[in-house]
């Protein structure tokens, strides 16, 4: 059990209004709001440690790599890897884009396969489409079944000596399903190929340790876990990295230049290339340590709790469809969902208009909407500052919208 | 001012000449991809005058009230007086349309100015 009211008082926005009313925010899968202690990280350290990292002689400079650099280990020790493993990207985005292309150098070769999921973000789905396209590999998505888990028997049968990568969603942004990673990796490993995991929605809600996930990559953003903006972290096993080309090139990520060729350093220094994101670094490390003192394993159990009352009340009104597993416990905390006859953005203004907002769109997830049939959907996606009367809140604001616009 | 007022609510339950022209003279088709929403908006015109109108479509409440609403401002007018029909007219008959929403409500407009490019 989590004391909300206590982690409430934490997050200063929480108590803003929004339309006139208490603002009540259930789009943590988009971004999370931020508790005082990661605001005042990243604001202390422009105002008593900022300096660029890895270059300077003085003490300034020295002090900000130690922070910068102990934000890496912080961040190692909470997934139980390495922090030679941990390269610091702008986000998830940038992290699966690096993974996409330094593996399609590596080990992908025309008439390969790469497979991916139709419930792909499309961050997890484009780099894998153009790395493809690149290398004159075949693409192949595995589908998904009516209750919106991976039909694992398509995915058996796809799996041959030609997949080189298997990537996937750990927890769909839409449908909150969350994929059985250790079958996957059990098989795609049989064959060779490497398994890169979408984790922007699991890392900031369940506890993750990479030597027993199975994955070989993950990405996840800083931003949807207390963290700021513009940091996110690749996390790829042992010494995957080294055999990596540089994704970006320039400052910072070299051993020697020369005015016609370069030597790279090593990682996970030859992928952050430019000044790194330090602030979000040390911001991200707060976030991290706020999460460690109220402990991963009691955030998952809250939002399954928040889940469960969603999906239990949602599904008793009889004009909602919802999408994805009916069990919480098979899922991430949050709920795709839409009012019959009624478009998305409707229901979206017209919550907002109670302070409750919620998502209201394709989520990034077009051709997982196109295999449900629906152009869009609402989603509502909670986190350890939510509370049940929250919820509650949600469930009679929807009676009332659908009320007023039959 | 309510995201949703009467005039909306109104004609997003009662929508007003919607459905297809046996033979229209004049059609425009908008469609946004993000969200789904669509609007076919179809003219009769005689001397250059919208003489019949219909629309079809699917989506939210403000793209499909903005079309029914559209159809009868249109009716009766000069196709010279469509071409200088401004955003405002249509938005404001609508009781006010909010910032995140104002893309719904001119998706009618846009299927308007492509059925009037084709009478070029």
């Amino acid at each position: 059990m989590i004391d909300v009211a206590k982690i409430r008082a934490d997050f200063p926005i929480l108590g803003r209004l929004e339309n006139g009313k208490p603002l009540i925010y259930l789009d943590s899968a988009a971004t999370s709001q931020k508790p005082r202690q990661v605001i005042e990280a990243e604001a202390r350290f422009y105002a008593e440690r900022n300096a660029n990292v890895r270059r300077g002689l003085y003490l300034l400079a020295h002090e900000a790599t130690e922070l910068y650099e102990a934000a890496r280990k912080k961040i190692a020790a909470f997934l139980n890897a390495y922090p030679e493993e941990i390269v610091f990207t702008r986000g998830t985005t940038e992290a699966l884009n690096l993974a996409a292309w330094a593996l399609g150098e590596t080990r992908v070769s025309a008439g390969d396969k790469i497979l991916v999921t139709e419930m792909e973000h499309h961050a997890n789905l484009l780099p894998w489409q153009e790395m493809a396209r690149r290398k004159n590999a075949e693409l192949l998505a595995i589908p998904i079944n009516k209750e919106g888990e991976l039909d694992l028997s398509a995915f058996h049968k796809a799996l041959d000596r030609r997949t080189r990568v298997v990537a996937l969603a750990h927890a769909s942004n839409v449908l909150g399903t969350i994929n059985p990673v250790q079958e996957i990796a059990e098989g795609a490993h049989k064959v060779g190929a490497v398994v890169v995991l979408d984790a922007a929605q699991s890392v900031p809600h369940m506890p993750i340790d990479v030597k027993e996930l199975g994955a070989d990559i993950l990405a996840f953003s800083g931003h949807k876990m207390l963290g700021p903006t513009g940091i996110g972290v690749l996390w790829a096993k042992g010494d995957l990295l080294g055999d990596w080309p540089p994704f970006l090139t320039g400052g910072e990520m070299i051993r020697e230049v020369w005015l016609d060729r370069a030597t790279w350093a090593d990682p996970p220094a030859r992928f952050e290339a430019g000044t790194p994101p330090i602030a979000q670094a040390v911001g991200l490390a707060a976030a991290v340590e706020y999460l460690e003192t109220i402990g991963m394993a009691a955030v998952q159990a809250h939002g399954q709790e928040l889940t469960a009352l969603a999906l239990e009340g949602l599904l008793a009104r009889p004009f909602v469809e919802i999408y994805g597993p009916r069990d919480p416990q098979k899922r991430g905390p949050l709920v795709a969902f839409n009012l019959r006859g009624l478009h998305p953005h409707d229901v979206a203004t017209l919550l907002d208009q109670e302070g409750i907002c919620i998502r209201a769109g394709h989520h990034c997830a077009q051709p997982l909407h196109r295999k449900l049939g629906i152009p869009a959907s609402c989603r509502a996606s909670f986190y350890l500052y939510n509370t049940s009367d929250e919820v509650e809140a949600l469930l009679a604001a929807l009676g009332r919208v659908w009320e007023s616009m039959r | 001012m309510s995201p949703y007022e009467e005039v909306i609510l109104d004609h997003w339950k009662n929508p007003r000449n919607k459905g297809r022209l046996a033979d229209p003279d004049l059609v425009g088709m908008e469609v946004n991809p993000l969200c789904g929403d669509a609007v076919r908006l179809e003219l009769k015109v005689k001397e250059g005058r919208v003489t019949d109108v219909r629309f079809a479509g699917e989506g939210c409440a403000i793209s499909q009230a903005a079309a029914s609403l559209l159809t009868e401002l249109v009716l009766g007018r000069t196709l010279a007086e469509l071409r200088e029909m401004k955003d405002e007219e249509l938005l404001s008959a609508l009781g006010g349309v909010i910032p995140t929403r104002l893309r719904c409500a001119l998706l009618p407009m846009q299927a308007l100015r492509k059925a009037l490019k084709t009478s070029a």
